[in-house]
């Protein structure tokens, strides 16, 4: 235990802390926002400081504000412990997950390499899984704490909803692994950053190599984030969720967790499926194009467009995630349960069973 | 620094168990479950098995979150309501298969003097326990996923033979296993 490592994952942890949440912040914004172009709209405009507006911008802000200084109203008849632990067991969890996401390739830090995640561990993917399995708690908890039978009824659904759908997102997922034949996420990215049948052109991206897992992985993803159109959890409108005892910041702290899983989400399938922070043609001296010829760059510029490239890839996959979040209704619960074991879950275990089919036939 | 770590992890565990059964609503006694759960992967990851920690959390997160919903759903109980035990056979009970575990653990600690040391080698990587369960121990293995397949039908199968039971009255399992 050096210092430099310990001042390194220090600032890690720091960083990217500080980071998620500004993101997680923005995201608020961004979905009210494309909500508004998409219905043809406006959208929150109106939040200003000294008469700037800058389309909404401080709009974040605002909420933040008036999320903090909210009255924090615990109803007399709740378990208090259960009801004060469940938005904590919420968030916690999710914020653990990042810890062996990497967020870009490792830096060349005082002649020290420096891997762009915090804890360097080998099963990174397993661990994120561990504590997405645990997200879960929250939410049932807040349902049996809040001592209310819509709120428990929520929590219900919540948990056979992710629990059921924990397993499509782990068998989605096990085909990439045993094509990779590792569980840890940087390796992932660098298998990915080879090329298909020897040559230069196609990347061997995963979303290339699996398709049918990639299509498998997002709805199960979506319906772990319970989000449009797997929120019967939630379902605010109607049928009334599990956090409908809550108030001020603890609500806010269910949100914001439902805002950086959906982040997670994104960063998962740009490292899993979309190559990382590859770039293709893109080596370590610069692009050396398919085609001939090439186009040299110092290492601080490869390394920016490698960030640059994962940061595009992530800020893709959110659009979509809301793309499909105001493009959809609701599914219905019983079409929540056939859809997960029904179509995804035997979907699923054929890709498992066609990936090693053609594994062996490959002879790899 | 390890040692302080192992000694705040364990007595975690240790309390965290003995809240289990002390505590009289099921549904804090689940979550202080979840919880020594927790504390046992932390222990393996000092042990320098994380895979084994990973598939720990991940397994039991989910297992006693069932356990949990078993609660919720078919106990029906309320907040000040709780387990009694108060019969004097219960109490019998619970004391011999007590002392059971209690012999079965301390003849495994035996001997054991300081907290076991991490495994320099790599045994509890995936590959060596993905290795080991298909090798050495694949009968094991097999017979566990056969008991847990059986499992499974057996309640497919008694759902099964419930529904059309229910339509009309009467009925009954009639000579249907």
């Amino acid at each position: 235990m050096d210092w430099f490592f310990i001042i390194a994952v220090v600032a890690k942890i720091i960083a990217i802390i500080a980071v998620v949440m500004g993101i997680a912040t923005l995201l608020t914004w961004v979905e009210r926002k494309q909500s508004a172009i998409m219905q043809d709209r406006l959208g929150a405009n109106r939040a200003d400081i000294l008469g700037l507006r800058i389309i909404g911008l401080f709009q974040p802000i605002a909420d933040a504000i008036k999320m903090l200084t909210k009255e924090d109203y615990i109803p007399p008849f709740v378990n208090k412990t259960l009801h004060t632990l469940a938005p904590v067991l919420a968030f916690v969890p999710v914020l653990a997950m990042l810890a062996a996401i990497p967020f870009g390739p490792s830096l060349n830090i005082a002649g020290r390499e420096v891997s762009m995640q915090i804890a360097d561990i080998n099963v990174g993917l397993l661990y994120i899984f561990a504590f997405g399995g645990l997200a879960v708690y929250g939410a049932v908890l807040a349902g049996w704490g809040s001592n209310n039978k819509y709120a428990l009824l929520g929590g219900v659904r919540a948990s056979a909803q992710m629990l059921s759908y924990e397993v499509c997102l782990g068998l989605s997922l096990v085909g990439m692994i045993m094509i990779y034949g590792t569980l840890d996420l940087q390796a992932m990215v660098a298998y990915q950053s080879g090329y298909w049948f020897d040559g230069k052109w196609i990347p061997k991206w995963g979303l290339f190599m699996q398709p049918l897992a990639a299509l498998l992985f997002l709805p199960a993803a979506i319906a772990e984030n319970k989000r449009i159109p797997f929120d019967v959890p939630e379902a605010e409108s109607e049928i009334i969720g599990f956090f409908t005892e809550y108030s001020g910041m603890r609500a806010g702290l269910f949100m914001f967790a439902e805002f950086i899983e959906m982040l997670i989400i994104a960063m998962l399938f740009s490292l899993i499926f979309l190559g990382g922070w590859h770039i293709p043609y893109l080596g370590f001296d610069g692009f050396n194009w398919p085609w001939g010829g090439s186009w040299l760059l110092p290492v601080w510029a490869v390394k920016m467009l490698q960030f640059g490239a994962l940061f595009f890839k992530i800020s893709v996959m959110i659009f979509f995630f809301e793309l499909v979040r105001w493009t959809l209704p609701r599914f219905r619960y019983d079409q929540v349960m056939r859809l997960g074991w029904v179509y995804l879950l035997p979907l699923a275990i054929l890709n498992v069973a066609i990936t090693g089919v053609v594994m062996v036939a490959v002879g790899k | 620094m390890e040692l302080i770590l192992f000694l705040i992890i364990g007595l975690t565990v240790i309390g965290a168990g003995m809240m289990v059964i002390l505590t009289k609503n099921p549904v804090t006694s689940a979550l202080y479950l979840t919880l020594a759960f927790f504390g046992l992967a932390a222990l393996y990851v000092l042990l320098g098995a994380p895979f084994i920690a990973a598939l720990q959390v991940m397994v039991y997160a989910g297992a006693i979150m069932v356990l949990f919903l078993f609660i919720v759903m078919l106990l029906n109980l309320r907040d000040k309501q709780t387990w009694e035990l108060t019969t004097g056979m219960r109490r019998a009970l619970g004391l011999v298969v007590a002392a059971g575990i209690l012999l079965v653990a301390l003849a495994a600690m035996k001997g054991l003097v300081s907290p076991p040391a991490p495994l320099d080698t790599d045994m509890g990587s995936p590959a060596a326990v993905g290795l080991a369960l298909y090798r050495r121990f694949l009968l094991p293995f097999e017979v566990a996923s056969v008991l847990l397949l059986i499992a499974i039908i057996g309640v497919v199968a008694m759902l099964k033979q419930k529904s059309p039971e229910q339509a009309p009255e009467g009925g009954g399992t009639d000579g249907r296993t």
